[in-house]
């Protein structure tokens, strides 16, 4: 069995093909996905993030180079049955509502895939409980606040138990505490049931979670490794127009500002360790 | 121009068997000339307020003062043409209100409604493109062409074109990367030291209301609970946590930091440069006088 979830070979993709000085969105990408991996696609805005999300469950097709999904080769008629095993949230839930009530809208999917009324009810309760939500079953999404609204909408992925969740800056509309908690919940779903998590994002401690970061600039993969091996080629991320880990960027300014410190720190607590050694130390 | 909103209250479907109470009692003023961000928790009615700076939505219960204006519950508010001009909103995602074929004329839109000369108003544009880093020849592409950072800065250029006496955003920054956020809070702030732009920011991020406000108002449930200045707010960390919002980062590393050095820092910390300032200063000063 093929352990790889997700797969792309030498991509190549172009808004318009018919026109040679519309630079490719995509240019000759490879990179592949493991079954159960947590993958941060980070990249500034423009750099071709969407894109692959778009290719990734074949709403766009590659012009060269091959998308694979679920031990399958995307092509038309694979489409559907890749599709079944992905859940995907976009940045703004405003527009992927379509139900009247969140419980709905969660069973949308759930009734187009032809689940059974009864197990329907369960798992559309099951997922609002996943993301905080049960408490709005009834209500309207419209009259839901942002990040209400991205918890319902998260909730409408997971309902359908993909194996792939892919979140496309899900996350980017809701508060901290809201973050953080979406994040949670998707972790331990990751360890109650395996599933595999690409997470679009700008969000750098959101990244910082993922077992592997995948850097896009101008369309090519720019840098691909752990959290800590791509924030440690710090210049090159900034000069990308992406940022440093706050821990990072506070030892940079600490820096600056006199204070020798010698290591890298990734989390608040490493460096308070670090400055507390150094205080001591005077 | 100030704005003042006096014991309002707003009841969405009001007198309907789906209304839904968003305000209630919320008093606050909004100086001229202040840069004041509004924070709370998801669904604390930041965006309801929001929506009565410009009297999109009327107040059920009391009044909203914007500049002369006195909008108030039960009296029908005519021509609010000037209200609308004068109060500018960046709404969440403004790029989906682009619609036009260019970006030159996609920005001229609104000022040419309001009977801006052709002239003035192409010359807005041009400016604008210019402040909000964009490359001149967008001008004349068609905004849907763009990448997503820069139909933001399109859709900005088309509220500042209008040249309200209040700028209203909502958070303006929500999908961009770290460079684009940075270099649009900048250009909001610039705006506002050098124009005197008074400035509404509404926001989740507590990083952006310490750096940039110099009042914070916190909603919760409907509620104007506290208003005052980003150092009071901020450094008060148990009321913070009563209205279920957390410190800035710079504050929670300042705080860590003091507890595990067992001292006291001189001052609060709003932004990261000032956080590393004044531990450099905790940490050098403590050497030297060995």
């Amino acid at each position: 069995m093929n352990s790889n979830i997700l797969s792309f070979e030498n991509v190549t993709f172009t808004y318009a093909p018919e026109d040679e000085t519309v630079k490719p969105a995509v240019k000759d990408l490879s990179f592949s996905i493991q079954d159960g991996e947590w993958i941060a696609l980070v990249g500034h805005n423009g750099s071709g993030k969407s894109t692959i999300a778009k290719l990734m469950n074949g709403l766009l097709f590659p012009q060269t180079g091959k998308v694979s999904a679920m031990g399958r080769m995307m092509e038309e008629e694979s489409l559907w049955d890749i599709r079944s095993q992905m859940g995907m949230v976009f940045q703004n839930p405003d527009n992927q509502f379509v139900g009247a009530t969140v419980q709905d809208d969660v069973a949308f999917a759930l009734e187009n895939n032809g689940v059974p009324h009864k197990e329907m009810v369960l798992r559309v309760k099951e997922a609002l409980h996943q993301v905080k939500m049960e408490a709005y079953f009834d209500h309207e999404p419209h009259h839901l606040s942002g990040g209400q609204k991205q918890r319902v909408a998260i909730a409408g992925a997971l309902a359908l138990r993909p194996r792939l969740l892919i979140l496309d800056e899900a996350t980017s509309m809701l508060d901290p505490q809201g973050r953080m908690e979406v994040i949670e919940t998707i972790r331990e779903l990751r360890r109650a049931t395996g599933l595999t998590v690409i997470s679009i994002t700008h969000d750098l401690e959101e990244a910082a979670m993922a077992d592997r970061i995948l850097v896009m600039n101008a369309g090519h993969k720019q840098l691909e490794g752990t959290p800590e091996a791509v924030f440690l080629s710090g210049n090159q991320l900034t000069t990308m127009g992406l940022d440093l880990p706050f821990a990072m960027r506070m030892t940079h300014l600490l820096r600056e500002a006199g204070v020798e410190l010698e290591a890298e720190h990734m989390t608040e607590d490493e460096l308070v360790d670090d400055l507390w050694t150094y205080y001591s130390r005077k | 121009m100030d704005i003042l909103l006096q014991e309002v209250g707003y009841s969405y479907a009001k007198d309907t068997p789906f209304e839904k109470r968003a305000l209630t009692d919320v008093s606050l003023h909004i100086p001229s000339g202040s840069y004041t961000a509004i924070i709370g928790h998801t669904g604390s009615g930041k965006s309801t307020v929001l929506q009565h700076l410009n009297a999109l939505l009327k107040p059920t219960e009391g009044s909203v003062m914007i500049g002369e204006r006195k909008i108030e519950a039960g009296v029908k508010a005519k021509n609010l043409r000037d209200v609308r001009r004068q109060v500018g909103i960046v709404f969440q995602f403004p790029e989906q209100q682009l619609f036009d074929e260019t970006v030159l004329k996609d920005i001229m839109f609104g000022p040419l409604n309001y009977g801006v000369p052709e002239e003035e108003a192409s010359r807005r544009a041009h400016e604008l493109v210019e402040q909000l880093g964009l490359p001149p020849e967008v001008l004349t592409k068609s905004p849907f062409d763009l990448s997503g950072g820069q139909m933001r800065r399109v859709a900005i250029a088309g509220v500042l074109a209008m040249e309200p006496d209040v700028l209203v955003l909502d958070e303006p920054t929500a999908g961009l990367d770290p460079r684009g956020r940075r270099e649009i809070m900048d250009l909001f702030h610039r705006l506002h030291i050098q124009k005197g732009l008074t400035t509404v920011l509404v926001t989740h991020s507590m990083e952006d209301a310490a750096r940039y406000a110099d009042r914070v108002a916190i909603m919760h449930n409907g509620h104007c609970v506290v208003t005052g200045e980003p150092e009071e707010i901020f450094s008060n960390e148990e009321q913070l946590g009563d209205y279920r919002l957390e410190p800035p980062r710079t504050i929670r590393l300042q705080r860590k930091f003091e507890a595990k050095a067992g001292i006291k820092l001189g001052a609060i910390s709003l932004t990261e440069e000032a956080l590393a300032k004044n531990i450099a200063l905790a940490l050098l000063e403590g050497r030297d006088s060995e």
